[in-house]
């Protein structure tokens, strides 16, 4: 049976197929729909966990105890899972265990733009690349196989346009007659100490040998012989760029980015005039066949910064790009933050107050867009509350008032915890607003720890944050509603004042969150154009709903809210001194 | 089956039901018996940010987006953005989109206007384009909420797709409850 599937639909169909027990995860984009696809499997236990090392640690217990598992995560979740993804490849698996790893060239979702292969180099563990829909199924599926025969962890690595884009895919039946789950006792190879561990290194070491060898002869890479003017060694989505814009030229396509097949790349070398690798991002197989001593071309053509397009392949190549129409700038339309939602009258506040607010990963990054302009730092998950700690240390008494961390629930939850931690223990006079919105938002709205909700859709235990906070050693923990402007400022005022750590919670639910009873739009409110004066103040908090329209014949303008966006938070009018927002009628 | 590739891009804002629809041109074209890759952005630019859909069908399809400047077939939810991306679309391509307006940020806040006249522009640099009143052909469709499913028709009409293919895929992506209101605006959206 064929389906239209995307990359991330296709991996978890893999999974399925694979006869995989457990999978877990901390949503990311663009890997966010992976454990979203698997929870409708009902063979897989598929679940959120606060956070990838979490979800990697599921995932390596699963497998001890001789399930197949899966832990799935975008490129920076790699940086916090690390650590255990490193010991798991000296201990290697009970039932097999995949990492799934999506990356995001060109930066349309994060941070940064890593590359992943490099920890598969650096963690010595097998890494495939899918180039399309079926390979991302067939390729999880062959993944685990792979886990077992070499006793590896295996990565499998995605990027924005394999997991996002959608190609058609011939579904299989899942595997049968794997073994049942069961207790071994396997100490010296499951505990590392250094003495186990000494004798597990060069395990590994060989492991890599015979997963080269093995490489070389695999059908996973494969040599397609065309026009031997031109051979280029590729993988995963550039693949297809190269068979769009180059259609004669010889390919070596790679389903094995790590270790490489050097032995079959030495071979095609010999076979074409001249090699070329077509890669995105680091030069990651160029870097290794240069080592071996084939001449080839790559990052001297091809950028090391963002996603590669058909048009950026045809430009280094020297190739004419199609004749195009071309249009004046136009006004830019960045993403913004929901009619209604909750941030916004925070961002305002602390725009108000002059605070310098350490930010963090979420939603309310957008914070910083204008006219809230209300964030001056971001670097990773959790980073706002340790950030704060550290940079009170450095300024001085007045000056250590200004600062402010701000943090979504679930990022609190994720790596927020630690650093809150540290803030108490070490007394670190800041302040920390957790903009508690009862859902993982940014990427699409999933459930954590302090939803109450689990991803299968089970009520289960909520973080009750406010103890929480408490049970960690700050005094001053305060509940406020975001929605009320002057409770807002007056709490922020007041904890910024003082000289000790405190936490203020904001309480107000997403406005995208569906489930009943969580989210209740207010009353829709619209602007009297008699008594609106013009005076922009509600364009201030940069409300989608809000638009000024300016009067013909050089009369002042006035604010109009749009009743199809509109929320009805309230939000605007407490911004009005002249009364002109109220209810609609 | 020649070896001639289709190019749909579907543009708008995030949360305008891009995705559906080219969720349903990509089973329209799976279902007529084509290779069929789509490609767009999720995450950032869900919150009210530009959204690109690159929906691509024919014997084999290799790259998931569209080159510059290729585009056949221009599918535009909102006017700005569909003026935004001409520069996609090949010259002398289609452009049929909904003249609906919705203003970015800066122009909200009163720092930017609108541009004037898109419409025309558009009409002026590409010929061959369609440029409805998507609300308003909806609500005489029977729901104000079915604008793009009129749209969908209308470009349904520009492929050499068997009609079964469409009905089909509508029924599979659309909602049982909804279905009826679909079939009348894709009809009506096929008579313009």
């Amino acid at each position: 049976m064929k389906e239209i599937l995307s990359g991330n639909e296709a991996i978890a169909r893999g999974a399925f197929e694979a006869g995989v027990k457990v999978a877990s995860a901390y949503p990311g984009t663009p890997s966010t729909e992976i454990l979203e696809t698997i929870v409708n499997y009902k063979e897989i236990d598929a679940s959120w966990a606060p956070n990838e090392k979490v979800a990697v640690e599921v995932a390596i217990g699963a497998s001890f105890g001789g399930g197949r598992a899966i832990a799935c995560m975008k490129h920076v979740g790699v940086n916090v899972a690390a650590d255990p993804l490193f010991t798991l490849s000296y201990t290697g698996v009970g039932g097999g265990f995949v990492l799934v790893v999506a990356d995001d060239p060109e930066m349309h979702s994060s941070q940064d733009e890593q590359d992943s292969r490099n920890y598969a180099k650096f963690a010595k563990v097998p890494m495939l690349e899918p180039a399309d829909s079926q390979e991302c199924k067939d390729f999880t599926r062959i993944a685990f196989e792979l886990s077992e025969q070499f006793d590896a962890p295996v990565m499998l690595r995605s990027c924005t346009r394999i997991s996002h884009g959608k190609s058609i895919v011939e579904l299989a039946e899942p595997v049968t007659g794997l073994p049942t789950p069961k207790l071994v006792k396997n100490p010296s190879k499951l505990v590392m100490l250094p003495g186990n561990a000494k004798i597990r290194h060069p395990f590994v070491e060989e492991r890599l040998v015979k997963l080269a060898e093995y490489g070389a002869s695999a059908t996973l890479n494969r040599v397609e012989m065309r026009d031997t003017e031109i051979g280029i060694i590729t993988a995963g989505v550039s693949y297809q760029y190269v068979r769009e814009v180059l259609p004669t030229a010889s390919v070596l396509k790679l389903g094995m980015v790590h270790p490489l097949p050097m032995a079959l790349i030495k071979e095609f070398a010999a076979k074409v005039k001249k090699l070329y690798v077509v890669e995105e991002l680091d030069p990651f197989i160029e870097e290794q066949v240069k080592a071996a001593g084939i001449a080839v071309i790559g990052k001297e053509i091809i950028s090391r910064c963002g996603e590669l397009t058909p048009g950026r392949l045809r430009k280094a190549f020297g190739l004419p790009d199609a004749s195009q129409t071309t249009v004046e700038k136009l006004p830019g339309r960045p993403p913004n933050m929901c009619p209604g939602c909750p941030h916004r009258g925070v961002f305002y506040s602390l725009s108000q107050l002059k605070a310098y607010v350490t930010g963090d990963i979420g939603c309310y990054t957008l914070g910083f867009m204008p006219p809230l302009n209300a964030m001056d730092t971001c670097v990773c998950m959790g980073a706002s509350i340790s950030s704060a700690s550290g940079i009170v240390r450095v300024l001085s008494p007045e000056e250590k008032k200004k600062v402010v961390a701000v943090i979504g629930d679930s990022t609190f939850l994720h790596t927020g915890i630690n650093s809150l931690m540290e803030m108490a223990y070490n007394q670190s006079p800041a302040t920390v607003v957790i903009l508690d919105n009862r859902i993982t938002a940014m990427t699409g709205r999933q459930d954590n720890p302090a939803s109450g909700w689990t991803l299968s859709g089970g009520e289960t235990n909520a973080v009750d944050l406010v103890q929480l906070c408490k049970a960690v050693g700050i005094r001053h923990v305060r509940v406020v509603d975001p929605l009320n402007l002057e409770e807002t400022r007056a709490a922020l005022n007041e904890e910024m004042e003082r000289p000790e750590p405190s936490v203020i919670i904001t309480n107000r639910p997403c406005v995208l969150v569906k489930r009943e009873g969580v989210f209740n739009k207010g009353l829709l409110l619209s602007v009297d154009q008699d008594h609106c004066t013009g005076c922009k103040a509600c364009l201030k908090i940069g409300c989608p709903a809000i638009e000024w329209q300016p009067a013909p014949d050089g009369k002042k303008g006035k604010a109009y809210i749009d009743p199809l966006l509109c929320n009805g938070c309230d939000v605007c009018r407490q911004l009005c001194k002249f009364n002109a927002i109220g209810s609609a009628k | 089956m020649s070896d001639t590739i289709t190019n749909i891009l579907l543009v708008g804002v995030g949360g305008q039901g891009i995705l559906l629809a080219s969720e349903v041109l990509s089973e329209t074209f799976m279902q007529a018996g084509y290779d069929v890759k789509k490609s767009e952005i999720h995450g950032m630019s869900q919150r009210g940010g530009s959204v690109v859909s690159h929906v691509r069908y024919g014997r084999e399809v290799h790259s998931p987006i569209i080159p510059e400047g290729e585009g056949d077939i221009l599918f535009g939810f909102e006017i700005l953005e569909t003026y935004r991306s001409l520069p996609l679309l090949k010259k002398g391509g289609t452009v049929i989109a909904n003249d609906l307006r919705i203003p970015p940020p800066s122009v909200l806040l009163g720092q930017e206007t609108y541009p004037d006249d898109l419409p025309g522009k558009i009409a002026a640099l590409f010929p061959d384009s369609l440029l409805v009143d998507g609300q308003k052909l909806a609500t005489e469709a029977g729901n104000v909420r079915a604008a793009n499913t009129v749209l969908l028709g209308a470009v349904s009409k520009r492929l050499d797709i068997p009609d079964e293919c469409w009905i089909k895929a509508l029924e599979k992506m659309v909602p049982p409850k909804a279905l009826k209101v679909n079939h009348a605006a894709f009809q009506l959206g096929r008579s313009l």
